[in-house]
């Protein structure tokens, strides 16, 4: 029996926030004596009832090997697997399945463009574009890969709410800009930055452009044809899926042209001590035994948010969003990192006089778990002048509740530190 | 007193305590009374980068003691900073290399001294012993 057979998970109209979060069991937790508040989202979510069985119902129902065998289980697995890639497909509009290539998650995703698209397009005195708010990892892997090949890498900047530069972003375009990569929504700030315009302005001058979907995929319907964006990266981990295993979009023709990135089992047609020849797409970037249970109940994760519905989600989300802004901001001392009014998820904000790990540390000592710190984005605190922001985000299961305690535990935090 | 007793001391202490908020707020309370370290000495070769909070400490050596001073930007992090340099600073550099660390468990604070808290407390830790071994092999 496969995951897919099991009962469907309920259709939700409108938007039933306690059945959401019945499907939750860790949301029952408590922290210190405390019910858990988890709003550290952005890290990763939490996984449904749903995805937890599926991984479950993997171990005792499929395990074996993909791609290899000829046996029954392995051929069970084989499908399973597949289908996971269909619904990728599906879920973000792809025209062929041999676009997804499943990776470990965004970093992998990232780093497999920068290395294999760096060997076959970029040059000495070429430049790659990126912007200020990126996460570490969409700054190192490109960083690497210009000082290999002596390539420089162009950083478009943000202004005090958190919003790109577009004039700044057009002076950079220019015939030496071999790739785009920045992210659809910021991690940090929260921002959404208008994709379909960066996508455009950089095709209109010859560069392909990636997305860093880490922060987006989970929160609004993307379409990577309607965008005509190159590539794609995200990871399961962060939309109610398992850890270690993400997802590379890249369009039919640049993955063509790139060489592998790894070499070992699945990736190659025939191998000789002279000469290998490589599979096709998706394999051919997919060496080696990958996190198949993973890989096989993200497909979970994928049909629980389509029975709830990623447009209800992003609906629910931003009143709880709006909710959340308006309360926080009623806290004294408080200032928001990042004010775009495109906006997603995640707020950062500082309590005037407070560190963010101490407001973070009685944070947690409440049940209220938070991030703080510089979010690995280091480039984007040091643009701000700031050590860290606390940093809460929301998921679909959140509630208003969440938000006040949220907005409690601050001003208690606030009390005991100034 | 010896390093042992200092610990014991502060473990009778924190055991007044009923809850975290009042044993916070001690924590807090001695991290605000002691302005360490100038802001101006506040050099880079103190600092002790944690990924959280920041420290800064100051080793001085006389007649094979070692005087600790040393600061943090966050507060919490700056009282278990002083609760350190209560225990260690002016002991003798052999027993601070060896010495057991027992009272941050005792008082419920052990959290603070984990790797993944990155708040630069243990490093310090690590780097208070080190000058200690470093005074020794003298
Ligand atoms: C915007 C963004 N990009 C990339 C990543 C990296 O994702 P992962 O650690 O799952 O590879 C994250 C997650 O922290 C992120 O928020």
């Amino acid at each position: 029996m496969l995951y897919t057979k099991q009962k469907k998970v309920k259709v939700l109209t409108p938007y039933d926030i306690a059945a959401v979060r019945a499907d939750f069991p860790l949301l029952r937790t408590t922290v210190n004596g405390k019910p858990l508040i988890y709003l550290d989202n952005g890290a990763t979510t939490q996984k449904p009832r749903f995805v937890i069985d599926a991984i479950q119902q993997y171990y005792t129902l499929q395990n074996s090997n993909i791609h290899r065998g000829v046996h029954h289980l392995s051929q069970l697995a084989t499908d399973a697997y597949e289908v996971t890639r269909n619904k990728l497909k599906d879920f973000i509009h792809a025209e062929h399945g041999h676009e997804i290539i499943l990776t470990a998650g965004t970093t992998h995703s990232i780093n497999l463009v920068s290395t294999c698209f760096g060997k076959a397009f970029v040059k000495e005195g070429d430049e790659v574009i990126i912007s200020a708010m990126e996460h570490h990892s969409n700054i190192v892997p490109w960083q690497m890969m210009c000082e290999e090949r002596g390539a420089k890498l162009k950083v478009v900047p943000i202004d005090d709410d958190g919003v790109l530069d577009m004039d700044a972003y057009a002076r950079l375009l220019n015939d030496r800009v071999k790739l785009v990569s920045m992210t659809y929504v910021s991690n940090t700030l929260g921002t959404i930055n208008p994709v379909q315009q960066i996508i455009q302005m950089a095709h209109e001058n010859g560069s392909p452009v990636l997305l860093d979907a880490a922060q987006a995929v989970q929160h609004m319907a993307i379409d990577v044809q309607a965008l005509d964006v190159d590539f794609l990266a995200f990871s399961g981990h962060k939309m109610y899926g398992p850890t270690g295993v993400g997802v590379l979009y890249g369009k039919e023709k640049w993955l063509n042209a790139m060489p592998p990135y790894q070499g070992g089992g699945d990736m190659i047609k025939d191998v000789t001590f002279e000469k290998t020849t490589y599979n096709d797409l998706p394999f051919k970037f997919e060496a080696g035994t990958p996190n198949i249970e993973a890989g096989i109940c993200l497909g979970a994760s994928i049909d629980y948010i389509n029975q709830i519905g990623l447009d209800h989600i992003a609906e629910y989300e931003a009143e709880l969003l709006h909710y959340a802004l308006e309360a926080l901001a009623e806290i004294e001392g408080i200032r928001f990192i990042g004010k775009a009014r495109e906006r997603s998820s995640v707020i950062s904000f500082l309590i005037e006089g407070t560190h963010p790990y101490d407001v973070g540390v009685i944070l947690d000592k409440l049940g209220i778990a938070v991030r703080t710190g510089h979010h690995c984005t280091q480039p984007l605190m040091d643009r701000f002048g700031i050590p860290g922001t606390v940093r809460a985000s929301i998921a679909m299961y959140n509630t208003q509740e969440d938000i006040d305690g949220l907005v409690a535990g601050v001003k208690r935090a606030a009390r005991m530190l100034l | 007193m010896t390093i042992n007793e200092i610990q014991d001391e502060l473990i009778a202490d924190f055991a007044f305590f009923e809850d975290w908020m009042e044993k916070y707020e001690y924590i807090i309370q001695l991290g605000k009374e002691l302005p360490l370290i100038e802001e101006s000495k506040k050099s880079d070769d103190l600092l002790i980068k944690g990924c959280q909070s920041r420290v800064w400490l100051l080793a001085e050596e006389k007649d094979g003691r070692i005087y600790f001073t040393a600061d943090s930007d966050a507060i919490i992090t700056k009282g278990l900073v002083s609760l350190m340099v209560k225990v260690l600073s002016g002991q003798l550099a052999e027993d601070i290399a060896t010495a057991d660390l027992y009272f941050i468990d005792k008082i419920g604070l052990k959290d603070h001294l984990s790797p993944t808290r990155a708040n630069g407390l243990l490093a310090m830790v690590k780097q208070m012993r080190l000058f200690a071994l470093a005074l020794q092999a003298k």
